[in-house]
């Protein structure tokens, strides 16, 4: 008996008792940790309020009021409009909201231009190997700063000016930028746009669907071809529904300006053509990385199955060349939109931009920049997040 | 950017780091300048007229002669000057922080730098006024420029002068907004903009030394704005604002008086009181600054008096060729107008 009441004196595993103590390990790394917060945390503290009472015995004003207040400069490009009396608030809004604007259509385009330049490396034809090449080699290797500055003046000093624009129908080139009809928004565009949504809603189950059909009979169907017709129906059905209409906001030429339609600037153009180029260089790189580590017996696998070069990539290759290059998309997508910030050396009015201005005009230099600070720590989460849960679908899915 | 932002934070970082290690009110600057043997002037990275260096590095302009002047009164040597460029967001906080001593770069005083930053105008050393210049042609005043883009420098009081003309004239001026001035004038002599918009006599500095045909370019006669320019020191050292003040005030009474940087010497056994009160022949006005007799007497020397120095850096003789205009004598219909010394 003795014996077993030995053995039952042991501890049950998993079922440690927790006690913070000195003299266990645990307890002794328990108590480093809140040590080295605490020791932060008081550092930060002392920071912040050795600053705040130093402002306050020079003289500087701080808090974060201003924001309350009319901004009362203008800003060129705005994606919302804004009042003569509108607050500092706005104002950064406008600024986020094109930072935002430049970044989302340059992942868009530099991911469509990296991942073509990173399958071409690969490609059987010798030219268009070597140009990928060449292509990703120049584009990375050159500061991403000088060639905005470089897209600047392709777009400003090679252009024609306004009275010489380049005019091909309603659609205009100069230093001003270029401009383009845009159709008066009316009910219609609005129908035609849910239409869309209703295509993208019905290509998701149609694919379900064909999926299953293909793992019950083997035979596949034209998923791509249905979607694209059935949305582009229901697009135009929309916009039949909503009375056709055909109006639109033609640009003209001004005495200063190419005057309504829509328009997108130099600033603009050369900050978008330089932030794509230069990232779709590195996307290209990553793409090509995810590709080869993919190990050639897939390949030769799926040709044995009688898959076609492009049905190879597609159904095979891509699939798990993604797992290797989502993460690394990831930063490239950051770094686009951090990099966004050199705009202010082109006059784009982006974030820093509107926060360079408010500074100077308020001279509230740490609030201006915490708050650029936290707008791009959102926006860098946020993408982060959006790419990690795209990352875990992509991932192998044990069964 | 990513550079500017950088040094604008690593000054906010210094400015922490620095309070935390001393006491702010700390600042008798006149001790600290005499100790380093140095005073640290913080200037514009490169306005002709005003402060720009030239290829050996040698910095001249009516903003630089104020450090030079001061220089020369504190610590008998024009030489012993260390200039800083700064950029028009960097320049407050560098002087807050206590990285230059002095601040001259064409700054325009204002209630709300003066109310708001921790920092004081000691004087205005240029009146100025906002302008605009753009090709020559049809457009002769700027009310015409209705709808027209213009290039502008962030971060000075230019953009919102330049809105509150527009929405005054209902003029929808579109500005395109630069960090830098040389991409702001460059994007302008582009033909991206109708029009570049900074004080009078920034646009006259940009076209004599950065248009390819001055002749080309029109300076309209409209200014928008009042900009009286002047240096700038951090409050709490009233010693150092006064000598700074009273530096700036006694060139421009020298010049009042006719004492040159030529006849200085002469001038300390004039008959007149006046000037040898000023040269400290007579009266030591120096102790009541904490300085010695003569230490104007070494400013006019170094830099001449205020006129002399507007001749030699921005004058009709010169390639910035800016009339005196409002920076005339008082007695000669300009504003230049000094508190008496005695």
């Amino acid at each position: 008996m003795s014996h077993y009441s030995m053995i039952e004196a042991r501890p049950l595993p998993g079922k440690k008792t927790r006690s913070i103590s000195w003299r266990s390990r645990e307890g002794r790394s328990v108590i480093y940790q809140i040590v080295a917060i605490l020791s932060a945390l008081a550092l930060v503290a002392l920071l912040v309020r050795n600053t705040l009472t130093n402002m306050r015995l020079r003289g500087i004003q701080s808090g974060y009021d201003f924001l309350f207040q009319p901004f009362g400069f203008d800003i060129s490009e705005t994606v919302i409009e804004y009042a003569n009396n509108s607050s500092y608030f706005v104002a950064f809004a406008i600024g986020m909201l094109n930072t935002l604007k430049v970044a989302v259509i340059g992942i868009v385009l530099a991911t469509m231009l990296g991942v073509l330049v990173g399958v071409g490396r690969f490609s059987a034809n010798f030219l268009v190997r070597k140009i990928c090449y060449a292509y990703v080699e120049f584009f990375r290797n050159v500061p991403v700063y000088l060639q905005l500055l470089i897209w600047y003046l392709v777009f400003t000093e090679m252009l024609p000016d306004l009275d010489q624009a380049w005019q091909a129908g309603h659609f205009f080139l100069s230093k001003n930028g270029v401009s383009f009809p845009w159709p008066v928004w009316q009910l219609g565009q609005t129908l035609a746009l849910v239409g869309v949504g209703l295509g993208l809603v019905f290509a998701l189950i149609y694919r379900r669907m064909a999926r299953a059909h293909f793992d019950r009979t083997g035979h596949t169907r034209p998923v791509w071809a249905v979607s694209l017709a059935v949305t582009l129906a229901l697009a135009l059905l929309g916009w039949v529904v909503g009375g056709a209409p055909n109006e639109w906001d033609l640009p003209k030429k001004g005495e200063f300006q190419i005057e309504n339609g829509g328009a997108f600037s130099p600033e603009f153009m050369a900050l978008l053509c330089g932030l794509v180029f230069y990232t779709a260089s590195f996307i290209a790189e990553v793409v090509r990385s995810g590709i080869a580590s993919v190990s050639l017996g897939q390949h030769e696998a799926s040709a044995s199955l009688g898959l076609s070069k492009s049905q190879s990539m597609r159904l095979v290759v891509l699939p798990q060349a993604l797992r290797v290059i989502i993460p690394p998309l990831t930063s490239q997508y950051l770094n686009l939109t951090k990099n966004s910030s050199l705009a202010v050396a082109i006059g784009y009015p982006e974030l820093v931009s509107i926060a360079n201005t408010t500074l100077n005009q308020t001279g509230r230099a740490i609030e201006a920049l915490s708050i650029v600070m936290l707008v791009y720590l959102t926006l860098s989460l946020l993408t982060s997040a959006l790419m990690n849960w795209f990352n875990a679908s992509a991932a192998i899915q044990e069964r | 950017m990513k550079k500017m932002t950088q040094t604008l934070i690593g000054s906010v970082l210094a400015t922490a780091g620095l309070l935390a290690a001393t006491s702010a009110m700390a600042g008798k600057t006149l001790d600290q300048i005499k100790q380093r043997g140095q005073i640290v002037c913080g200037v514009n990275t490169g306005l002709a007229g005003f402060s720009a260096a030239d290829s050996s590095g040698n910095w001249s302009g009516l903003d630089v002669d104020h450090c030079r002047a001061v220089a020369a009164a504190v610590l008998s040597d024009a030489t012993k000057v260390k200039y800083v460029p700064l950029t028009a967001q960097q320049r407050f906080t560098a002087l807050q922080s206590g990285e230059v001593d002095v601040l001259a770069r064409n700054t325009t005083n204002t209630l709300n730098r003066d109310g708001s930053l921790g920092l004081h105008f000691i004087g205005a050393n240029y009146y100025d006024g906002q302008g605009f210049m753009v090709p020559k042609g049809k457009i002769t005043s700027a009310k015409q420029l209705k709808g027209a883009t213009v290039c502008v420098q962030s971060g000075t009081t230019t953009e919102k002068n330049l809105t509150d003309f527009s929405r005054a004239n209902k003029l929808n001026l579109k500005p395109v907004v630069f960090e830098k001035v040389e991409a702001a004038t460059g994007a302008y002599f582009s033909g991206r903009c109708q029009a570049y918009t900074t004080d009078a006599s920034g646009l006259a500095s940009v076209r004599a030394k950065e248009a390819k045909n001055p002749a080309a370019h029109l300076i309209l006669p409209d200014l928008i704005s009042k900009e009286p320019l002047g240096p700038m020191v951090r409050r709490g050292d009233d010693e150092w604002f006064a000598i700074n003040k009273w530096v700036l005030s006694g060139l421009v009474e020298a010049e009042e008086y006719g004492i040159t940087q030529a006849n200085v010497d002469q001038m300390k056994s004039s008959d007149n009181p006046q000037v040898g009160r000023l040269l400290g022949a007579t009266e030591d006005l120096g102790k009541h600054l904490g300085l010695d007799k003569e230490w104007l007497a070494r400013a006019i020397k170094t830099t001449g008096n205020y006129g002399e120095m507007f001749e030699r850096n921005v004058g009709p003789k010169t390639a910035i060729n800016l009339p005196r205009g409002l920076n005339n004598q008082w007695n000669k219909g300009g504003l230049m107008y000094a508190a008496p010394l005695r």
